[in-house]
């Protein structure tokens, strides 16, 4: 049941984007279109899950036992960087369909800081390994949430009558505060 | 060799990283619910920028093209890691108050793209010039946004209480919207008065 709790958590109540601010560069970045947004937030999905899992490896295998759990930052990002490696290079074989639609989006992943950002509260909270990778699950979808709903917002937005002051970035960073406030009304449902 | 004094404004003005290239979100939104914060985030990050900015420079004509990202991000982690340590031991109260964000600032495009455009291809003081522009950009940047929400927020600058205890405090903008908000308008305010330059 908790581990049920975890998740919705992560999508709702902590929602990586709204309320923590991870990942926010490709949040803003690519939400111009729904169809970008989707292909973003599959990708990450993706990433976050394998990489909560292999950064937790990583920590509690090798730097635990080697008492050198201050490198985690360095430890964490290369991991990562090679997990995305891997990942691109494996879908390119594997599904060159999907490769197509994931496209530029693959590489960027690696300097999105929900990735880190997951890895690190796993690490401080001290989650054990399905623990870790489901708040990977749950923190990965509220992103992809969140981008698929802020891409939709942004796309209405377009052929509106915007002051000339507020066009471009302005304008989107009020709708995801607005978009965050919607979230905070989740505040408080779940504890963790 | 280009102009000190010019690399250092053009980091805090002409091509401020948070205004004007959008970039380095994260932190800019996360840290800044009050001057203080803004402040210790943003001269964290500088000290990271110019030290990985030197590094870099210094190592720019050993790395190979096709590895030199990784590279990169390993000077950065490194560095961050120091940066880390002297602040748990020297300012444990800020540490505490900026928390996750600090291992982030590895991930912060800011770092990476000045050691990827700038760094990778200029010589070491003027990287360190660089980074020092930049740095100061970045905190300038972040402690405006911070006064703004601190004192909407809490009716305080600096943590010294500005506005009278019976007036009413906008709780919001101490929380996640507050700091879409006030980036989103004063994005647009600075959009308003280049605006202006532009048509006058």
């Amino acid at each position: 049941m908790n581990l049920v709790l975890l998740v919705l958590a992560g999508i709702f109540v902590n929602n990586y984007v709204l309320s923590q601010f991870l990942g926010i560069c490709p949040f803003l970045g690519v939400s111009k279109k729904v169809e970008t947004s989707a292909g973003m937030g599959v990708a990450v999905i993706f990433v976050i899950t394998i990489a909560c899992a292999a950064t937790w490896l990583v920590y509690n295998l090798i730097l635990v036992p080697l008492n050198i759990e201050y490198l985690y930052n360095i430890a964490f990002i290369l991991v990562i960087a090679a997990l995305v490696q891997f990942v691109e290079m494996f879908i390119k074989k594997s599904s060159p369909s999907l490769y197509q639609a994931l496209g530029v989006y693959l590489p960027l992943i690696t300097t999105n800081c929900a990735v880190l950002g997951v890895a690190v509260v796993n690490m401080q909270k001290e989650y054990n390994f399905i623990e870790a990778v489901l708040n990977g699950v749950g923190g990965s979808v509220g992103f992809a949430l969140a981008i698929l709903l802020f891409a939709g917002i942004r796309e209405r937005i377009e052929h509106n009558n915007i002051p000339k002051a507020f066009e471009g970035f302005p304008i989107a960073l009020v709708s995801a505060g607005i978009m965050s406030i919607a979230f905070l009304g989740f505040q408080g449902l779940i504890k963790i | 060799m280009a102009n000190p004094i010019k690399i250092i404004k053009n980091g805090i003005i002409d091509e401020n990283p948070t205004f004007v290239q959008v970039i380095g979100m994260c932190p800019t939104l996360a840290v800044t619910s009050s001057a203080i914060n803004g402040i210790g985030m943003g001269l964290s990050t500088a000290a990271v920028l110019v030290f990985s900015n030197i590094f870099i420079s210094l190592i720019r004509k050993i790395v190979a093209d096709e590895v030199r990202i990784p590279c990169f991000i390993v000077v950065i982690a490194t560095f961050v890691t120091i940066i880390q340590f002297l602040l748990q031991a020297y300012l444990p109260s800020l540490n505490a108050s900026l928390g996750l964000y600090i291992p982030l600032i590895v991930v912060n495009c800011i770092i990476l793209g000045r050691a990827e455009a700038f760094a990778s291809k200029n010589t070491v003081i003027d990287s360190a010039f660089d980074g020092i522009g930049m740095g100061l950009g970045f905190t300038c940047s972040l402690t405006v946004i911070g006064l703004v929400r601190e004192f909407i927020g809490s009716g305080t600058l600096f943590n010294f209480a500005v506005l009278p205890e019976a007036f009413p405090k906008t709780l919001l903008f101490v929380m996640a919207p507050g700091a879409f908000f006030t980036l989103g308008c004063l994005m647009a305010l600075l959009n308003h008065f280049k605006n202006k330059k532009k048509s006058a």
